[in-house]
């Protein structure tokens, strides 16, 4: 079994300039929706595509914070970008232009990345100019990851891509991805080799990016059919071969932030707000309060987790319980929400808390599936205990 | 911190009887020879000026080992009370109550008469410390006058009640935020202490499915079982983290500045108490439900725990009025706290 320490990382504080970083942040956010850019919205990270706002936080460092200077970076720590991330969240911020540049492709480039790569790339995600998307799950492999058939073959100065990745977020607006694709057969009994992580530019010659609508009709998730696309050398990402083991390196940085448990939170802020112009009686003030204590504790969490990243340790079990626990209740928000302040969600609404209802109800299902669904987090959770 | 950490699970961990009941007077010396009996009182109360992230160690391995010792009354309430107030602290394990069990008792020239409700330990301890009308009080074990009425909580752990008849008592002032601070002081232990019973639950449920064969393999191959354990697995750590930043907050803020953090700890662990004692059974199926096994001395702390130093419902509420009270603007700031 796993100690505790791997399970529950220990406490962290967040670094001396942390309460100063967030009070900028909170001022400009404040600025922002001062002058109208934009309207609070649940889900944000996935919905709130806004090019001019990622290019705003790029002018004020937040983004690529982690980044070194010499790529156009900010050389801060990872809890730093912390702060800045939960403040964005918190406030129904758009982000989701830069969101998956920011997360886990720029330390990717960083940590696997070749000098062109990284010089290529980091000034670009660092600015908010530069947008990517990931390439993992395909028709047939979704939990079963290591099964996809998106497969390359060696051609002269590179390699020919052929295959279909979906669940694409932003692929129709981002600039490139990272493809997880088979370069080799599978070695006997290792369906984990033979796989390696392509950088793919979307507007190559033979993709074709095609938009799966959401149930609500809205378009954030594509089909990227590659057809014989070429791929130089210059853009395999780190070593052939060894794709599963960086694609899993990179989880627990997806797993554990903080929007793996406030994609509800500007509905909660809002129940808080309906409530608190009420005399809400004492069995709502308790569920009310319970919310706070989850909330709370599930901020430490990944934290914690966080804190861990950064000190260099690879928390994958920690990981996998925030995001089990994280978008449970995310979910969970929505039903106390509906039971304290009754309100008919309404998706033509211009806001509000009947909007935000509409849409936190109708993007609730991807909350327990998108990163790895909470099933499969739950077996590397048994597997940290022993049990298989 | 590690080595702290090692000695506690060491100490308490060859303590283990899960046959036995009442104060362990052995565990109780050897924890007042290593220094863990009054960790975090300064030197000048015979303390070892520990961190409240020591106590994080001592207290959640204490939870996790079930260690029949009163850490939490003695270190961090009743040590702590006396010794703000300026009373001087007897040697041995030492109780506490707050107001509310305090509440049927009077003290008139130096002596005190009525009932202390609910004392844990109170059979066991040499002194027992209560607010009582604006003083301290600190009744000592054995004077004349005192007649202690034997009572358990679930996990059949001392809670005596101390019918005083005319007792004489060392009293001082009690000092000002000394009550809010001794509630929250409790609740901070309690929370740690849950913590640890949790991870001993957990920790049995997941060594009983690898041994236990059905459909001739272990359970543990069960998706099923895998499942639940993982459920219970995040309950476990939602506890363990929550207490533990508590723990954090008040070592950085101050008792009083970690009240939020202390509340969302009692309240939470509380929570994920039930739900870690209901997998672990159903894990265990009905030998967990025997008096022959284990996994009762984990379970019944967690279900007497949970509801000692206030429950969910006191803690959730406190909360929903501090949220109401920031509304929608200030809700956010009110999680995040002084980060």
């Amino acid at each position: 079994m796993v100690t505790h320490s791997e399970m529950t990382p220990p406490p962290v504080g967040l670094p001396p300039g942390a309460a100063a970083l967030r009070v900028e942040v909170r001022s400009f956010l404040a600025e922002e929706q001062a002058h109208g850019h934009w309207r609070p919205r649940v889900d944000s990270w996935l919905s709130g595509w806004d090019e001019r706002f990622s290019k705003e936080l790029g002018r004020r460092g937040w983004l690529g914070m982690t980044i070194p200077t010499e790529y156009g970076g900010h050389g801060r720590g990872a809890l730093d970008r912390y702060v800045v991330t939960e403040e964005l969240l918190a406030a129904g911020a758009p982000v989701a232009a830069h969101w998956i540049a920011d997360r886990q492709i720029a330390p990717s480039l960083l940590r696997f990345g070749t000098q062109e790569q990284r010089e290529r790339y980091l000034p670009g995600i660092a600015s908010g100019e530069i947008y990517f998307g990931i390439g993992m799950s395909e028709p047939d492999s979704g939990s079963d990851l290591a099964s996809v058939r998106s497969r390359a073959v060696r051609v002269d100065g590179g390699w020919e891509l052929t295959g279909t990745k979906v669940w694409t977020s932003g692929a129709h607006h981002a600039h490139a991805f990272f493809a997880l694709v088979r370069t080799a057969p599978a070695e006997d009994g290792n369906r984990h080799s033979g796989l390696s992580q392509l950088i793919v530019d979307l507007h190559s010659p033979g993709v074709t990016v095609r938009p799966i609508p959401l149930l609500t009709g809205a378009h954030h998730f594509n089909e990227v059919v590659f057809d014989r696309v070429f791929v130089p050398d210059s853009m395999v990402l780190g070593e052939l071969g060894q794709g599963w083991h960086q694609v899993t390196s990179e989880l627990a940085f997806e797993r554990s932030g903080p929007e793996r448990y406030l994609s509800t939170f500007p509905l909660f802020a809002a129940v808080v707000g309906a409530l608190a112009e009420g005399d809400p009686d004492r069995g709502r003030r308790r569920d009310l309060g319970r919310l706070v204590a989850h909330y709370r504790t599930l901020r430490r969490m990944s934290v914690a987790v966080a804190g861990a990243l950064d000190a260099g340790a690879a928390p994958e079990t920690a990981a996998a319980v925030v995001k089990d626990l994280g978008t449970r209740f995310e979910s969970e928000v929505i039903d106390v929400a509906r039971w304290l302040v009754p309100v008919v969600p309404d998706p033509a609404a211009e806001g509000g808390l009947s909007r935000m209802m509409a849409d936190a109800v109708r993007h609730s299902p991807g909350f327990t599936l998108r990163g790895g669904t909470n099933e499969i987090l739950r077996g590397i959770v048994a597997r940290g205990l022993g049990l298989r | 911190m590690n080595e702290l950490l090692e000695m506690a699970e060491s100490v308490f961990g060859d303590a283990w009887d899960s046959a036995a009941a009442g104060l362990d007077a052995e565990l109780w010396r050897t924890c007042e020879e290593t220094g863990l009996a009054r960790l975090t009182l300064p030197e000048s109360a015979g303390g070892s000026e520990g961190s409240f992230a020591d106590a994080t160690a001592v207290l959640r391995s204490a939870g996790r080992f079930a260690a029949r010792v009163p850490l939490v009354e003695t270190d961090l309430m009743a040590g702590w009370l006396a010794h703000a107030a300026g009373l001087e602290l007897p040697g041995g394990p030492l109780s506490a109550v707050g107001p509310a069990a305090a509440a049927g008792v009077s003290v008139v020239d130096g002596r005190a008469s009525g009932t202390l409700r609910r004392v844990p330990w109170g059979r066991a301890v040499s002194a027992v410390v209560a607010p009582v009308d604006g003083q301290v009080v600190l009744v000592t074990s054995g004077a004349a006058g005192i007649r202690v009425v034997e009572g358990m909580n679930l996990a059949e752990e001392p809670r005596d009640d101390l019918e005083l008849q005319d007792v004489p008592v060392r009293t001082a002032p009690l000092p000002a935020g000394a009550l809010e601070q001794l509630r929250l002081r409790a609740a901070l232990g309690r929370s740690l202490l849950l913590a640890g019973a949790g991870r001993c639950a957990l920790e049995m449920a997941a060594r009983y499915a690898t041994e236990r064969v059905q459909f001739g393999r272990p359970i543990a191959k069960l998706q099923a079982v895998q499942q639940m354990l993982a459920l219970a697995a995040a309950e476990v750590a939602a506890a363990e983290a929550s207490a533990s930043a508590a723990a954090l907050e008040a070592d950085r803020d101050g008792i009083a500045g970690a009240s939020v953090a202390i509340a969302a700890a009692k309240a939470r662990a509380g929570e994920a108490a039930g739900e870690i004692a209901r997998i672990t059974h159903q894990v265990h199926g009905a030998l967990g439900f025997t008096r022959e096994h284990d996994l009762r001395v984990a379970t019944t702390r967690l279900w007497a725990w949970r509801d000692e130093d206030d429950a969910e419902a006191v803690w959730n509420e406190q909360l929903g009025d501090l949220a109401l009270a920031a509304g929608a603007a200030g809700i956010w700031p009110l999680l995040v706290g002084r980060d």
